[in-house]
């Protein structure tokens, strides 16, 4: 295929990116975002982790270490399956504290210092000059296949301008949809689209391919499997060291690679993006590593020998004859480059604006920093860094001579970039985290990972002199960069790996441990790390009323263009209940406003910004108190009310009980009034009458001796009525006599059965009792006792409906009382009624039946109560059933 | 005073919440399996050996692989709506699934 041919189509593909990424851009300018935010978008924007080191890198890898490739996706896979450990916390943080990049994200969480910002940033921009030069490095091996592949064999075309050229393409790309505007949220709708499309471009590129080889090459799966196991590169053998450690470091690097987090927490993700990534991610990794082990072993067998296995892809096809695969295969890989150089350079460059060049320029030129357009500043800081990182990969990739295998390269930038992983975990889970400490551990890790890991890879006598190899830095024999601490023999990426990560986290521990967070550090660990307690209330720090509105309002026009920013302000005070674009400079709203600056030029300059119009740099601890304080008596006021709402529910559930009682008892008492004036007046009405027949004389002596014996029994009982209610009232006096003596039950039992034998004689009743256990000797008042026990025993003879009514009295002694119960098998007393039996002119029916005024039972409570003792009704025994007990030895009464 | 958590939950609050437990595990099942292959691959001492576990063991990965993906996707579907309930604050953030 002729190379132009090859440039033309190279240019149509990057027009129709180009295209893509314009429209995108459109449809959300005028606010149709929709499904530019779906979560597929999302997914397959995640796939620039699917660099041309996987594209091109992992066949090559595959060649020489067979399997071990696969450990690159496998660590992600775990990290996005477990996505409610880590990602769904930072992807909550970011949307929350508006992060524009992972050196922000770090600057905010430390008290949005700027140090620990210009540190991650060096550390992120030094391990990813390399991987932007290994990708620029791909596309131009890429070229160089096709145009070797010739048979015109035209030149070999100029590998270094090739290089200029892409990089000079991706530049402006980048710079055109990367820094188009200065958003309050760092979105890039049409990068994150034209980044989908090409992540459909490369799997489809790298399925074909490995579908070509499986069943156009070779013969089937089958086939593939028996030559796998010839193939040489099946002699490799699993190191343990190899496979834990590149498990662990690409699990931290699908965190903390610049380009991984801008696409995943900076471009807005959700929850619901999340969840359908945790697993449509590692499906898409899946996919790719696919059939990268059959195109090695193919390629191994058909490639003549020396062929560079890392350009697999492209040769295979290529000397396959299939000119059209080759070309798509080639598209693929070109795609894997672009979006990654895209979007590293957008991510980094944000890096170095809102963190070295804004910070540097606010230091340099206040006046200036406070009045002029801060958004010119902003992006041309950004446009000019994104050309000097793009510089740097390229110089690098000139340096380097592009001889180093793409996965060696790429497993060194992995391991730098996972150096901010202790500080960013600790950040997001432990309040105790400082700045110190993060200072100490980045500084440290990063410190070893150069020293132990990139150093070293350019060999020796280049970076580092060949003495230092064999004898230490200064001759010290334990600092050897691959075997420190005397320790050798293992894998320098192991050995690397493992004292970084040793070294880092120590460092960040102790130093956290020892030292002390500031105000604006300790509210910001507060707010990380309960990111899912709070609603982003928590206390915010800026003092009230100390801004000026006016000049809030100028600086943040002049960071979020005018219009943005008056209509800001315009809600804010509507919202207040004012007219006007001034609202009052809350607390609340001053905070809010320095998170929306800070989605524009970082958190650590947005805070310094703010700290200029408010007067003060920080808040105090005392401040912090204060607030804490505040919220901590409202929390303890409302328990207080809490408990008070309690108790009153208490008392007033207690008053409604008394109070239902005593409806109760005054609706007996009118019932007891009528019946005892109806009691009374019946014996009255009849001694009146025949008193009054008696008084006329005339009669025979018969019927007189008749008449006077009726005026005889009702007098009598009246006498009884009343001898009842004075005996209550001296019972309830307590002013009772008692005759205390020495007693057997079982002669008072039978003395009451025989009395109670008058009441209703018509009724024959089984009496079973338990006279071996009457046999009981008390110190009590006998006749007291069996008024008692009569009344019980004729209440049952009266009420107890049963045909064949049994009485079962039984007598128990325990712990010095007695117990005597008459239980009947009758139908019992009802549950609600069991309350109040016991009360005065309590009487359950209007049965005349009953006969009495109803204080029989009450009589036997006061009874009861004054032996010592008591009378219960105990439910549940089948038929009524009353418990008397009583002492063994009664005392008389105090009084 | 942190305000009082239920201590039992109703059925369904009670599968949500095993659910985001599972979501929880699921990473450390998937390490356990794919770490596995270090027991049986440091037996392989000749060649021959270590050759013929070649395609077991990317038979072995892949299918490990599949699996945590169709778990994860099982899960991502009971979790998608989970984050409405979770930001609602008077509901259950009590103890155990707030960190």
């Amino acid at each position: 295929m002729p190379f132009n041919l090859l440039v033309l189509f190279c240019l149509c593909y990057v027009a129709m990116l180009f295209m893509v990424a314009f429209l995108a851009e459109r449809r959300a300018a005028v606010g149709r975002i929709g499904w530019l935010r779906s979560p597929v978008i999302y997914t397959l924007s995640l796939s620039i982790y699917c660099t041309a080191w996987t594209f091109y890198g992992a066949v090559g890898y595959a060649a020489r270490s067979g399997l071990e490739f696969v450990t690159i996706y496998l660590g992600p896979t775990l990290v996005f399956v477990g996505w409610w450990w880590v990602l769904r916390k930072l992807v909550r943080i970011g949307r929350q504290q508006r992060v524009t990049s992972i050196a922000d994200l770090i600057s905010s969480r430390f008290g949005k210092s700027n140090i620990l910002g210009v540190v991650v940033t060096l550390i992120a921009v030094i391990a990813a000059t390399p991987y932007i030069a290994l990708q620029l490095q791909s596309v131009t091996l890429s070229f160089a296949v096709f145009a070797s592949g010739t048979p015109e064999g035209w030149a070999l075309p100029n590998r270094d301008a090739t290089a200029i050229w892409v990089a000079g393409g991706l530049a402006l790309f980048t710079i055109i949809f990367g820094t188009r505007n200065l958003d309050a949220k760092e979105q890039h709708h049409g990068v994150v689209l034209a980044i989908a499309v090409e992540a459909v471009v490369k799997l489809v590129a790298l399925l074909a391919v490995g579908a070509f080889v499986v069943w156009g090459v070779a013969d089937g799966v089958q086939d593939v499997f028996a030559r796998i196991e010839a193939s040489p590169s099946a002699d490799w053998v699993l190191k343990p060291d190899r496979w834990f450690g590149m498990i662990a470091v690409s699990a931290a690097a699908v965190i903390c690679l610049p380009r991984m987090f801008h696409v995943m927490v900076v471009e807005g993700g959700e929850d619901r993006h999340l969840a359908l990534a945790s697993w449509a991610f590692p499906a898409y990794l899946l996919l790719m590593s696919l059939f990268i082990v059959p195109i090695a072993v193919i390629g191994l067998e058909r490639m003549p020998a020396g062929s560079n296995p890392d350009m697999f892809v492209l040769t295979l096809p290529l000397a396959e004859g299939q000119g059209g695969l080759a070309m798509l295969a080639f598209l693929g890989g070109f795609s894997s480059a672009t979006s990654m150089v895209i979007v590293e350079s957008i991510a980094l460059a944000t890096m170095v604006s809102n963190h070295i060049v804004m910070p540097l320029w606010l230091r340099l030129a206040p006046k200036a920093a406070m009045t002029g357009d801060v958004r010119r500043i902003v992006l041309l800081a950004r446009r000019l860094s994104i050309i000097g990182v793009l510089c740097l990969g390229y110089f690098y990739y000139r340096l380097s001579g592009g001889s180093a295998a793409l996965a060696a390269m790429g497993l060194i930038a992995f391991a730098g970039m996972a150096q901010v992983l202790p500080v960013l975990l600790g950040g997001i889970f432990w309040r105790g985290a400082t700045k110190a400490g993060a200072v100490a551990g980045l500084v440290t890790g990063f410190v070893v990972w150069a020293y132990t890991l990139l150093l070293p890879f350019f060999g020796p006598g280049t970076a580092l002199p060949q003495a230092v190899f064999d004898y230490g830095l200064f001759g010290i024999g334990w600092l050897r960069p691959q075997a420190l601490f005397g320790i050798g023999g293992m894998d320098p990426l192991v050995h690397a790996l493992f004292w970084s990560a040793a070294l880092n986290t120590a460092a960040f521990c102790i130093g956290s441990l020892l030292t002390f967070p500031g105000p604006v550090e300790r509210m910001q660990g507060a707010a990380f790390v309960n990111v899912f307690d709070t609603d982003g209330a928590g206390p915010q720090g800026w003092a009230r009323g100390r801004a000026e509105p006016e000049a809030l309002l100028v600086t943040a026009q002049r960071i979020l263009g005018e219009e943005p920013a008056l209509s800001l302000f315009e809600a804010e005070a509507r919202a207040q209940g004012k007219a006007g674009y001034l609202p009052d400079a809350t607390p609340d709203f001053v905070a809010g406003l320095e998170r929306r600056l800070a989605g524009s030029v970082g958190a650590a300059t947005a805070h310094a910004m703010i700290s200029q119009i408010v007067g003060r740099a920080m808040v105090s601890v005392e401040d912090l108190m204060a607030v804490a304080n505040e919220t901590a008596q409202i929390m303890e006021y409302s328990a207080e009310l809490e408990a008070q709402r309690e108790e009153l529910t208490r008392t007033a559930g207690a008053l409604r009980e008394a109070n239902e009682k005593l409806k109760q008892l005054s609706v007996q008492k009118d019932a007891f009034l009528s019946q005892i004036s109806h009691e009374l007046r019946t014996p009255m009405t009849s001694i009146r009458a025949f008193s009054e027949i008696l008084t006329e004389g005339d009669l025979p002596p018969e019927l007189v001796a008749n008449y006077g014996r009726i005026i005889h029994d009702e007098a009598i009982r009246l006498t009884r009525l009343l001898d009842d209610l004075l005996d209550l009232s001296v019972l309830e006096n307590g002013s009772v006599q008692l005759n205390l003596s020495l007693v057997n039950l079982q002669p008072l039992l039978d003395r009451a059965l025989a009395s109670a034998s008058h009441t209703r004689p018509e009724r024959s009743f089984t009496v079973l009792r338990d006279l071996p256990a009457e046999n009981l000797f008390l110190r009590t008042d006998g006749d007291r006792l069996v008024q008692v026990f009569i009344n019980l025993i004729s209440n049952a003879r009266k009420y107890c409906e049963a045909d064949e009514p049994v009485l079962k009295i039984s007598v128990r002694q325990r712990a010095g009382r007695v117990h005597v119960d008459f239980t009947d098998n009758g139908s019992g007393i009802a549950k609600h009624n069991q309350a109040i039996i016991f009360e005065k002119f309590a009487r359950l029916t209007d049965q005349s039946r009953a006969g009495g005024a109803g204080l029989g039972l009450a009589i036997c409570r006061e009874v009861m109560a004054n032996l010592g003792g008591q009378v219960t009704y105990l439910p549940g025994r089948g038929g009524a059933s009353f418990r008397v007990t009583l002492p063994l030895r009664a005392q008389k009464p105090a009084a | 005073m942190a305000r009082r958590a239920p201590l039992f939950l109703k059925r369904r609050s009670y599968r949500q919440r095993r659910l985001r437990d599972a979501a929880r595990l699921l990473p450390i099942l998937g390490a356990f399996l794919v770490l596995l292959p270090i027991l049986w691959s440091g037996q392989g001492a000749t060649p021959d050996a270590a050759g013929a576990g070649t395609a077991f063991d990317g038979i072995y990965l892949f299918t490990v692989w599949l699996g945590l993906v169709a778990a994860a996707a099982v899960l991502a579907r009971g979790l998608a709506h989970d984050s409405g309930l979770e930001s609602e604050p008077a509901n259950d953030t009590g103890g155990d699934d707030a960190h």
